[in-house]
């Protein structure tokens, strides 16, 4: 199908962006690398009045690593990110989770914000967010606020974002020295959504496991210790807790079963010399 | 700011395959639409329209990509190529097009430049791939009627061929 008609505005600054969003609110969407948007204008999903295209923004087109944080703007794609010389070193977790988003062709044009923005429970930048305690940094007319991930994603679709405001960048924490990570998905074909993903983390003693796919966003489980035979037991509670239900690409129990089997691989993961991610 | 009205045509100019090429698009045409109906470039073609089957790949500033994920406006000034750019000066085919040919790796056609122009941004950024990173690559672009081995014998071809012509340039 084709998109119901809009106007369309090439913003060349985001103080220009959130006039416009200032102006029409709920009734304009932000447009920027439109791997998740166009299939939704496509089908007519969403029929916003007015898109403000962000893409190719300078102002919004960095990967910046300074302190314990790496800040990436809103116009950066999944392949730029991934093309990153530092990310390995810097961002191991997202290093091994971004060859599961989409495709090479549709990170060409995603970007890592827009699907942070989306909030798909089962998408893999924002279950490397969670994991990470990142933060979103949203600007709209009346100033710039900065928003945990926690905070930010609130269910299916669903973040804090008000009409009005545009994700102008995210800051994802820098691995430090000791720390280890993992990243496992299953989906049923390369490149589609994940049916689960899991993230995990290692630093001494404390362990935490994102998992993606089962509740309606992405979850973070810590334990502050977490010895080898007491991780069965963990991931059976936590797989119960998350919930998660019956739908086309799996049942809860298969969900369960893979928050178990893919946690314990991850968590492993972490623990064994040399993984890094 | 440009601001572009919804009912207005409005010029879009952009470099298709090495030639200037100009059109007009409301705000909500689609790339592909603009080149197939617009400049007339009716090789690539249009099937799911929400970014899942890949036969709408073209290359936008050299990086594969959606045609139908892309507004036309937002190609205005970009370097497009098509799968009409992938034969030689003469019209014979080019290296990806004869190993599609030799390898019989279509049958109906329709999802072949899709693939075509996938593998042209793909084999630049890896000029020697293995099966299963070929498998990968393409893993975004649907055929419904040869199954996938043709395919993938026809891109390890295609590599190889594109290897040896890199080789004498």
């Amino acid at each position: 199908m084709k998109p119901a008609p809009f106007d369309y505005v090439r913003a060349e600054s985001v103080d220009e962006a959130v006039a416009v969003l200032a102006e029409h609110g709920d009734e304009a969407r932000v447009l920027a690398g439109g791997q998740s948007l166009m299939p939704m204008l496509n089908m007519r999903l969403v029929r916003p009045e007015i898109l403000v295209d962000i893409s190719g923004l300078p102002e919004l087109a960095h990967i910046e690593a300074e302190g314990d944080a790496v800040t990436i703007g809103a116009s950066i794609t999944q392949g730029e990110l991934a093309d990153w010389p530092e990310l390995e070193t810097a961002l191991p977790a997202v290093a091994a989770a971004l060859p599961h988003v989409g495709h090479f062709q549709t990170r060409n044009r995603g970007t890592v914000c827009g699907s942070i923005c989306h909030a798909d429970p089962s998408s893999e930048l924002p279950l490397c967010l969670a994991l990470l305690g990142g933060e979103v940094e949203l600007h709209s007319a009346r100033g710039v606020r900065t928003v945990p991930a926690d905070e930010f994603q609130q269910g299916v679709l669903t973040t804090a974002k008000e009409p009005d405001e545009l994700v102008a960048r995210t800051r994802l924490p820098k691995a430090q020295d000791g720390e280890r990570f993992a990243f496992l998905e299953f989906q049923h074909r390369h490149g589609d959504f994940a049916v689960v993903a899991v993230a995990a983390r290692r630093a001494g003693d404390s362990v935490s496991l994102a998992v993606g796919g089962v509740a309606d966003r992405p979850e973070v489980c810590h334990w502050s210790a977490l010895p080898g035979d007491a991780v069965d037991d963990a991931l059976n509670d936590l797989a119960w807790a998350l919930g998660g239900g019956d739908d086309i690409h799996a049942t809860a129990r298969h969900r369960r079963q893979l928050v178990r089997h893919l946690g314990k691989q991850a968590i492993d993961a972490t623990a064994a010399v040399g993984a890094g991610a | 700011m440009k601001t572009l009205d919804r009912n207005g045509r409005h010029p879009v100019r952009l470099t298709l395959n090495g030639m200037p090429e100009e059109g007009f698009a409301e705000p909500r045409m689609l790339l592909t639409d603009f080149l197939r109906h617009e400049i007339g470039a009716t090789g690539t073609h249009v099937a799911c329209e929400h970014g899942v089957c890949g036969a709408c790949t073209v290359r936008i500033d050299s990086k594969a990509v959606r045609a139908c994920l892309t507004l036309a406006v937002q190609a205005d000034g970009a370097v497009i190529e098509t799968i009409e750019g992938l034969s030689e000066a003469d019209g014979s085919f080019g290296p990806l097009q004869r190993a599609f040919h030799e390898n019989f790796a279509l049958q109906c056609g329709f999802c072949t430049p899709g693939f075509l122009m996938s593998l042209s941004d793909y084999l630049e950024r890896n000029p020697d791939p293995t099966v299963e990173e070929i498998k990968i690559a393409l893993s975004g672009n649907i055929c419904r009627c040869t199954g996938y081995h043709e395919i993938i014998n026809a891109s390890l071809d295609a590599a190889r061929a594109l290897r040896e012509r890199r080789q004498q340039d």
